[in-house]
């Protein structure tokens, strides 16, 4: 029980390595959320697939760096994603805008639709025709309604 | 037979975008930077910490921006042929040594020979960003008047520089 003083110490003291070391989360809190929320929009131009918020790269952390920079700044999220986009293209955004170059984009889902569907009312127009029976003639009617007489009796 | 003609023919459109899909680099994005200024910056020098460098002290000159650093792997790749470009005196190039440690960039230009003019040193990587640089080595051909005319991104080879670097560096000197 003599060691008691200095177990203390040592937990005291590493809990002092690390009061040392974290920011300032209170002011910061805000920022990150802001942060976080903006590189979720963005693509990572290393890592093509993932988001900036999301990726490793090297490149990724020094963008979310300039970008909690430019929040402190207080820039708008606007300003933000459009320095972005002057430097790296559209190509960041993951929901580009729609322009003359992008219609195709934004369009072409659209665009397999509407030609899915005429396919479909196409074909099953034709089976349709195909399918329905020309009309049966007064003789044929007559020779079946005595058929089916036939059958009763 | 007839009632596979139209399939045939979807698939074949299918096939033809997905092999356009198989030729096209996808790490290779056009760059917004294209046809505008070069982002100004001013950076200590590599070989003299004590001098600056500036885009607009090459005003009235076309010539190569090249990203580089001691780290990137395909910048070893690319070097021989910058090494070659420099013999020929055809293009002044500048080198910006990207997010690295002035001793090593040093080492690394002794060892493999200086195909730059001179060199910058961008320790943080900010000018790195202001020039959307993803992938190092990148290089940029700007003009007399300091607007960006191409970005190659990834290591020059003989056949790029030849094909389309030089070319157009010859069109912009006249």
């Amino acid at each position: 029980m003599k060691r008691w003083p200095g177990y203390l110490f040592i937990v005291l003291a590493t809990s002092m390595v690390f009061a040392a070391d974290a920011p300032p989360l209170a002011a910061d809190e805000i920022v990150e959320k802001r942060m976080v929320a903006i590189s979720e929009e963005l693509r990572c131009l290393v890592c093509q697939n993932e988001s900036l918020a999301a990726s490793r790269a090297d490149l990724a952390n020094d963008l979310r760096r300039e970008i909690r920079k430019m929040i402190v700044q207080g820039k708008t999220d606007r300003e933000i994603l459009d320095f972005m986009v002057a430097r790296y293209g559209d190509f960041v955004l993951y929901r580009p805008p729609v322009k003359s170059t992008t219609w195709l984009l934004w369009g072409g889902p659209f665009i397999l639709l509407v030609v899915g569907l005429g396919t479909l009312v196409f074909f099953l127009r034709r089976r349709n025709r195909n399918m329905s029976m020309p009309a049966l003639s007064e003789e044929q009617r007559r020779r079946a309604a005595a058929l089916l007489d036939q059958s009763d009796t | 037979m007839k009632r596979f003609l139209l399939p045939l023919a979807a698939f074949a459109v299918l096939v033809g975008f997905l092999a356009m899909g198989l030729m096209h680099d996808p790490r290779e994005v056009p760059s917004p930077l294209i046809g505008k200024p070069a982002p100004a910056f001013t950076l200590p020098q590599l070989h003299d910490a004590t001098k600056n460098f500036s885009v607009v002290d090459m005003k009235g000159r076309v010539w190569l921006l090249n990203v580089w650093a001691s780290w990137c792997v395909s910048c070893r790749e690319e070097h021989p042929v910058l090494v070659e470009l420099a013999k020929t005196g055809s293009v002044p190039v500048i080198g910006l040594d990207y997010k690295d440690q002035v001793a090593d960039g040093k080492q690394w230009l002794e060892k493999l020979g200086n195909p730059y003019i001179l060199s910058v040193v961008d320790s943080d990587g900010r000018v790195g960003i202001d020039y959307g640089v993803y992938g190092v080595p990148e290089t940029y051909v700007i003009d007399k008047q300091g607007i960006i005319r191409m970005k190659h991104t990834g290591p020059i080879t003989p056949a790029s520089l030849a094909q389309t670097i030089l070319p157009l560096v010859k069109e912009l000197s006249q």
